[in-house]
């Protein structure tokens, strides 16, 4: 029970990460066709300007909980502007190009992204401080949870909600799913599309910037590359859910996280990979499309 | 006084001159149809008309505003609105989404108006408001286009072959509704293969061939032309069901 507990846990909390990065990855793609494969990148921006927010203004001890909450400001703000210069100089001017254009745009722009952070950063693995955070740990049933581990859960959900309300029940958030649906009835709707996409690469980012952050605060430690293994994670989040739909990046995200959690907790942690590709290829076979997918047909 | 003054608008499409040097005008009230085959340019006609297009040359004037070069989502907001070829409805949003996607360009505290307007006008998609669009037959998808353009409350509707894949009894219907429409004050201007019906409709027509407009008359007198008769209406007029 307390195994059970425990992997829950550690499962919703990456869960929640892997969830708020794909969600990046299935706006894009919903209204532009295109896998941005530069947002892994962007996500762990946000933790390198999160680190440097913390490390040049952070004393540590009581303040340690404010200058976390200004350290993600300042990742969201960032992440966000960068998303929108990427779709900017990378993606618009390639928007009526051939679609594999766009795609070694995109692999371009995270190798420009991730080396940029190794320039400005650095090529070694940064540490965060301790003691940003309370260390409180619950215990439950024979389970200890950190207080980090609580935090990243509900600002998860709670982020994920809100999203969900504003994508459903909004008009901008409506335009946003007609977009995504066909391009030009939106513009006949007065739609103007290149806001959406704009809103799109600034949502995500946004997003995905929280989730980079949290990655480095739940790790205690940053590296450049750690972008491509993030958002790989979170690609096939994305994928498993049904690339496209939000709710489905969602599922995806928490249902990796949980997998992941298991393998480790109770088969061998060093397979947890091996097991987590092996049940995502059992699902995708079942359900080619990802779990709330559907038939994505090519565009005319 | 015209609404709607085209002059000798030049559009390509790819690499083909689409439309060759087209001119045509719409007075308010009017019903006016555009006849043409496949391939003729109606639809290219209709796509640069909102703006989906962008003409080489030529000029739209519409109430005496230049909107040649405006993109789609601004000439919405001057008054045209536009139900699309193959209706291309929101498939997978409900109808009253799709509705309320319509009147996005109007104030949230006119929108009530506008769609009890829609609904008495097409008193099906009232059943249906919470269905998703997608899984409605061809006739209420189309009645959905044309709702969902007039959301927009347009002093000029077009429409792109509304009649395109239903059956005769279907479309009849929808014809009469788009006399009520044309008779409530928006003006129409539609594109059609079905000539019969359109012709019957309409005030005045143009015939497009391969991006020029061959003939122009009054809907009257393309229904009895010989040309029009040989070309669109097949021969001698059948008896309509």
């Amino acid at each position: 029970m307390g195994t059970f507990i425990q992997q829950m846990f550690n499962g919703l909390t990456v869960g929640g990460i892997y969830a708020l990065i794909a969600l990046g990855y299935t706006m894009v793609y919903g209204v532009m066709r295109l896998i941005n494969f530069a947002h892994g990148d962007l996500c762990i921006l946000g933790a390198f300007v999160g680190l440097t927010f913390i490390t040049s203004f952070g004393g540590g001890g009581h303040l340690g909980a404010a200058m976390v909450i200004f350290a993600f400001v300042a990742a969201v703000l960032v992440v966000a502007a960068a998303g929108v210069l990427l779709e900017l100089a990378a993606y618009r001017p390639l928007r009526k190009a051939d679609r594999l254009a766009a795609v070694v745009s995109a692999l371009g722009a995270s190798m420009l992204i991730e080396n940029g952070i190794m320039l400005v950063w650095s090529p070694q693995v940064s540490v965060f401080p301790s003691g940003l955070l309370p260390t409180t740990t619950y215990h439950i049933a024979g389970a200890s949870i950190s207080f980090v581990q609580v935090m990243i859960i509900a600002v998860s959900f709670v982020l994920m909600a809100a999203l969900y309300l504003f994508v459903n029940h909004t008009r901008f958030g409506t335009a946003i799913r007609a977009a995504a649906i066909d391009q030009d009835a939106a513009r006949l709707m007065g739609i103007n599309v290149n806001r959406v996409i704009a809103s799109v690469f600034v949502i995500g980012p946004a997003l995905g910037a929280v989730g980079g952050l949290f990655v480095g605060i739940y790790y205690r430690e940053v590296y450049f590359t750690m972008g491509w293994t993030y958002g790989l994670y979170a690609f096939i989040a994305a994928i498993l859910g049904g690339i496209g739909n939000i709710p489905g990046a969602m599922i995806g995200g928490i249902l990796l996280g949980l997998f992941n959690a298991f393998a480790a907790g109770y088969l061998s942690s060093s397979w947890q990979d091996a097991i987590t590709f092996a049940l995502l290829i059992g699902i995708l076979l079942v359900r080619p499309t990802g779990i709330l997918g559907e038939r994505v047909a090519e565009k005319v | 006084m015209s609404l709607l003054q085209v002059t000798d608008l030049r559009v390509n499409y790819g690499q083909i001159e689409a439309l060759k040097g087209v001119s045509l005008h719409v007075k308010i009230g009017e019903i006016v149809a555009i006849l043409g085959a496949n391939g003729a340019g109606k639809t290219t006609l209709m796509r640069t008309l909102s703006g989906l297009l962008t003409p080489r040359s030529g000029t739209i004037m519409f109430e005496g505003t230049d909107i040649t070069r405006l993109g789609a989502d601004k000439i919405v907001r001057h008054g045209i609105a536009q139900s699309p070829e193959g209706r291309r409805v929101f498939g997978t949003l409900t109808v009253m989404e799709n509705l309320r996607l319509g009147a996005f360009t109007r104030p949230a505290n006119e929108i009530q108006e506008s769609l009890d307007f829609v609904l008495d006008m097409f008193p099906r998609l009232r059943d249906r408001r919470s269905q998703l669009a997608g899984t409605m037959s061809g006739g209420e998808q189309q009645m959905l286009a044309i709702g969902r353009a007039l959301m927009a409350k347009p002093r000029l509707l077009l429409l792109d072959e509304p009649s395109l894949g239903l059956a005769p009894i279907i479309f009849q219907g929808i014809f009469r509704t788009l006399r009520e429409i044309a008779d409530s004050g928006v003006t129409i201007l539609i594109v059609e293969q079905n000539a019969r019906s359109v012709l019957k409709l309409a005030d005045r027509g143009y015939v497009l061939e391969v991006g020029r407009f061959v003939l122009e008359d009054t809907a009257k007198a393309l229904l009895t032309s010989p040309e029009v008769q040989a070309a669109y209406l097949g021969g001698a007029e059948k008896k309509p069901h």
